[in-house]
Formats: C-alpha cells, sequence, structure tokens
C-alpha cells in the first residue's frame, strides 16, 4: 500500500531512517554475518588461527549426542509450555467471557502476571518448590515423594516448566478474550434455540471460530519457550540436573560464553535463526490465510 | 452492560449453580495466579531462621521493615550484595530508555517510510522488517563480541542501545499513519507546512494512544531483559535488578539468606506489576496490536 499525496525530499528520508538503519546494521546484520561467518570456522585450541572448515561444525552438531539432548528437551519443553498455557488461558477466557458480576475485577486479577519476567516466575516458583525452604516441596514430601529438583532431572523440568507457562498464561487469556468478544453472539443464540448444549457449542462453534487465534498463539508461546525462557532456566537449574533442562538456547550459552567454543556456538545460533525464520514464515503464512473453517 | 438488554440473556440460559461454580473456578484461579506472590511476601517479612527452616509461616512477621530497609540501602545476596537502590535504579534507565529510543527511531523510519517516496525505500523497510526473525538470543555470542569491539561492555549505552532497533514497533506505526487521510497531508502541503512541521504537528498529537500503548508493553519488555544484562555487565554498579536476583539465588544454596532474596524480589516485580495494572486497558491494546 502507497499513499497518493507524499512529500518531497532528497536527503531528509535517508536522515529519517538513519538511526534504525544504524543500528540494525551495528547490532544485527552484523553479529548475524559473523555468526554465519564463524559457525565455517574453526579455531585452534589457542585462539589464534582459525580455518575454514565448511559445514562440519552443524556436522558435528547433528551428530553431538549432548545436542540432540538439548534438541528433544527444547520440544518437550516447548511444547509442554505451549500446550499449558494456552489450554489454561483458553478454559479461563471462556469463564470470564460469560456475562457475570465482576467479569472486569477478575481481568485485572488475571492479566498482571503478565509484567513479571520469566526469571522472576522462577525465582516466585523456587521459594515454594525449594527441597529446603518450599512450603509445596514438605507438602508434597509428605505425600512420600522425593522431592529434590536438584537432583532429579524429571522434577526440575516439571519446575521449569511450570514457572515459564505461568507467566505466560496471562497472555493467552488476553488474546483468547478478545477473540471470544469477537464472535457473534447471535450464532450462539441460534444454536442455543436448537438445542445445543454448551459443551457442544463450545466445540463446534467457538473453538473452531477460535482456530486463527489458537494458531497464532501456538506459534508466539513456542517462540517465547525456546527465547524467552532462558531467564527461568538460568535461575532455577542452570540447564541441570546432568543437562536435563539444557534447551537450545541455553545450549548456545554455556557452549559460548561459559566454555568458548565459538565456533560450535556459533553453528547452533545459524540453527536458532533457521527455526525462527521458519516459525515466522509458518505464522504470516497461515495469517494470511487466516486458518478458518 | 449495554449487550444485556439486546442479546437474549433468556436463551443463553445459565443456572444459578452454574454462576456459582464459574465464580468458584475464576476465584481460584484467581488465588492460584497469586499464591507464590502471597507466599513471597509473607517470607519477606520474617527473620532468616524461620524461611531458612521451611515452615514459612502464612501470616506476616515482624521483620518487614528491617528485610526492606536492608535489601534497599545494603543488598543482600550471600556471595552478591548490590544494594537495591541501585538495581532498581539501573532497571528503570534501561526499561526508559529502551521505551523511548524504541519509539523515537521507529516513529522516524515508519514516516519516511509512509510520507515519503525516495530510492530504497522497500529496501529500508525489508531491511527493517526482517529483524523480527532476528531476536537478541539468536545472536546473542556476536553481538557481544561487538558490544566488547564497540568498548560498550558495563555502560548504560551497551544495555539500551542495541535493543532498541525493532521492527515491530515500526510495523505499528506504518501501520497507523497508513490510516491517515491523504486531505490532511493536502491540507497541510496547501497551508504551506513542511514533512517535519506536518510530523510534529498532525501526526505527533494523533499518535499519543498508540504511543502510550506501545509505551506500556515495550516498559516491561525493558524492565524484564535478562541474557544481555548478564552477559554484558559486570560491575556492581550497572547491575538490574531482575538478573540480580537470579544471581542472589546463585546456585539456590539452603543457607541463602532467603528472607532477603523474596525482599528483593517483591520490590522487583512491583513496578512492571503496576504499570500493567494501572494501565490494563493501554496495555490490552498495545499488547493485541503489537502482535497483529
Amino acid at each position: 500500500m502507497r499513499r497518493r499525496v507524499i512529500f518531497r525530499g532528497k536527503l531528509l528520508p535517508y536522515l529519517l531512517l538513519a538511526p534504525q538503519i544504524a543500528i540494525t546494521a551495528v547490532f544485527f546484520f552484523w553479529p548475524a554475518g559473523m555468526a554465519i561467518m564463524q559457525s565455517m570456522l574453526r579455531e585452534d585450541p589457542f585462539g589464534l588461527r582459525s580455518t575454514f572448515v565448511g559445514l562440519e561444525n552443524f556436522a558435528e552438531l547433528f551428530a553431538d549426542p549432548l545436542y540432540l539432548g538439548a534438541f528433544s528437551n527444547t520440544l518437550v519443553f516447548s511444547g509442554s509450555v505451549a500446550f499449558f498455557s494456552i489450554a489454561v488461558g483458553l478454559f479461563l477466557a471462556v469463564l470470564a467471557d460469560k456475562q457475570i458480576r465482576g467479569a472486569n475485577l477478575y481481568k485485572t486479577l488475571l492479566i498482571w502476571p503478565y509484567a513479571i519476567a520469566p526469571a522472576l516466575s522462577a525465582a516466585l516458583w523456587l521459594f515454594l518448590f525449594h527441597p529446603a525452604i518450599g512450603l509445596f516441596a514438605r507438602i508434597i514430601r509428605g505425600y512420600g515423594v522425593d522431592w529434590n529438583y536438584y537432583i532429579n532431572g524429571g522434577q526440575a523440568m516439571l519446575l521449569v516448566t511450570i514457572a515459564a507457562a505461568w507467566k505466560q498464561v496471562s497472555y493467552n487469556f488476553i488474546f483468547f478474550l478478545a477473540g471470544l468478544q469477537a464472535i457473534p453472539k447471535s450464532v450462539l443464540e441460534a444454536a442455543a434455540i436448537d438445542g445445543a448444549s454448551e459443551t457442544r457449542r463450545f466445540w463446534s462453534i467457538v473453538f473452531p471460530l477460535l482456530s486463527p487465534t489458537t494458531f497464532f498463539l501456538l506459534v508466539v508461546n513456542l517462540v517465547y519457550a525456546f527465547f524467552d525462557t532462558f531467564g527461568a532456566i538460568h535461575a532455577l537449574t542452570q540447564g541441570g540436573p546432568a543437562k536435563a533442562t539444557e534447551t537450545l538456547i541455553y545450549k548456545v550459552y554455556v557452549d559460548g560464553v561459559v566454555n568458548l567454543n565459538l565456533g560450535s556456538s556459533a553453528a547452533q545460533s545459524v540453527v536458532l535463526m533457521v527455526l525462527v525464520i521458519m516459525l515466522t514464515a509458518v505464522q504470516f503464512r497461515y495469517i494470511e490465510r487466516k486458518v478458518h473453517y | 452492560m449495554a449487550a444485556h438488554g439486546t442479546t437474549a440473556q433468556g436463551v443463553v440460559e445459565r443456572s444459578l449453580l452454574g454462576t456459582i461454580g464459574i465464580h468458584g473456578l475464576l476465584c481460584l484461579a484467581v488465588a492460584i495466579f497469586a499464591m507464590p506472590i502471597y507466599i513471597t511476601l509473607i517470607g519477606s517479612t520474617h527473620d532468616v531462621d524461620t524461611v531458612g527452616r521451611g515452615d514459612v509461616p502464612l501470616l506476616p512477621g515482624a521483620y518487614g521493615v528491617e528485610n526492606y530497609v536492608t535489601v534497599w540501602t545494603e543488598g543482600g545476596g550471600r556471595s552478591f550484595r548490590v544494594p537495591v537502590h541501585i538495581m532498581m535504579w539501573n532497571s528503570i534507565l534501561m526499561a526508559v530508555g529502551i521505551t523511548v529510543g524504541k519509539i523515537a527511531i521507529s516513529l522516524l523510519s515508519a514516516y519516511a517510510v509512509v510520507f515519503f517516496s525516495f530510492p530504497g525505500r522497500m529496501i529500508f523497510f525489508w531491511l527493517i522488517f526482517i529483524t523480527l526473525m532476528l531476536p537478541v538470543e539468536v545472536r546473542i555470542i556476536p553481538t557481544f563480541a561487538v558490544i566488547t569491539q564497540l568498548n560498550l561492555a558495563n555502560s548504560m549505552t551497551g544495555l539500551i542501545v542495541p535493543l532498541i532497533a525493532s521492527a515491530t514497533a515500526t510495523l505499528l506505526f506504518r501501520q497507523f499513519f497508513l490510516t491517515i487521510p491523504d486531505e490532511l497531508v493536502e491540507a497541510a502541503k496547501i497551508d504551506g507546512a513542511g514533512p517535519m512541521r506536518f510530523f510534529r504537528d498532525v501526526v505527533l498529537p494523533l499518535s499519543t494512544t498508540n504511543i502510550a500503548a506501545l509505551a506500556v508493553i515495550l516498559f516491561i519488555y525493558g524492565w524484564n531483559q535478562y541474557l544481555w544484562p548478564l552477559l554484558i555487565t559486570s560491575r556492581p554498579e550497572y547491575e538490574t535488578i531482575v538478573v540480580g536476583i537470579s544471581k542472589m539465588i546463585g546456585n539456590g544454596d539452603a543457607q541463602s539468606p532467603w528472607h532477603l532474596i523474596m525482599a528483593t524480589t517483591v520490590l522487583a516485580l512491583l513496578p512492571p506489576v503496576a504499570v500493567v495494572v494501572l494501565m490494563q486497558r493501554w496495555f490490552v491494546k498495545g499488547l493485541v496490536e503489537t502482535e497483529k
């Protein structure tokens, strides 16, 4: 789309664009280019010389059981975070959309966790589930469960999933509520007159009509779980125990910053870039086609 | 409530029991959402032994003021001691800097792309657009290398500037600018107003709602930054509070001063939660519109 009436100016538009383009070039394109270049280099053990190795870093990556482990951790983690936060968000939105007293108050009380950083959410749940100080940890142990996420990988994964999903519920809630309010009430009334039960109305009318929102949220939640949850994992488990909660982004950080294996870390960054580009492309494609029945 | 009159409330009927059930479920959800914060708030008012033993009482203790004063003025990690007032100030600077910076450069570039015709216009637009696909986390190590080369590690500039270029804000403003009627531009031209005058006197005032909505979202985005500050700050005077809490927790040693960590967490939550609750309408608008 473009406007009919425009301003003339030879230099001005470039000046207006300059700040954004400059920052984008220095902090986006240069580093991204460096990542791609570095992903094809290997440094000698002293970091003095680097040699071109083509796609060897990638081949090594996908042959590395630790990397494949991080991949499957990421899938389990992101899948659970997306599923739980979307399901709970939808459920609460359906409840809050009913015409009841105090609907606005409930809304306020359900959206504030959006403001909480994943790392803070992690801290809050840590206070509840810490094996030594946690209230819940004690209750669970009372039931005979040996609760200690510092040594049990499954429990660690469960805890980071809860911490990451908890704050994301609010986000999904807001979008589902907006989606529900856009559904024409007349359709639902017609179905009600035809004798469709409330459950039936939900699954055959409301849920299909919400599918564009659901799909959009699925992509956004996956991206969130891939990247933004770094803080939650770093604060809670640091990828442990025994790498049970090490996700792809966490491994980029560990290999690049802690182990200083730049070639491998850069190759991992490139894999992540490809993943984001794929997710974004899928999202745009479907938004254009409007998933709809 | 206007909807009540027109929709057939009688048709989509609900029993009294059903209504009570809905209230019950919503209250339960609200309670689950609030519980971790409640426990943290209570924990922050007790002494180290009560919290450390693992039986956090359900009612406030007597050490609230003392704990908060301690963290505010001295900090309270076991191996990480930075006063909260320093970390809060840094977080505020970073969040406000990112908010103002992003809005300013996005307004300008969206204005250039929409209201001017010049060679390379679409190329610039796409250059900005594809940054959508390169979140900081993905290019973290090379971006860090760039920052070190530019000598910006451990500085406010280094914390803020790399995060202020974003396609989202530019796209939002572009979308909005396209809805400004051509007649307004024509009228301004006839009156002899130049492009910058038009920007200042017409475009900016029309954009205030969008700017406010975006500001709420960006403030929270900025406040909650984690990986970036973690990487580029190593000196106490540049610590931000979200990363600071994680450093206070460290490896989760049971002997940590948990009561102080809890007090710090409460303080770190306050600003973003207050912004969301107080500016709820703008926040929801900003959220739903930036993600379109």
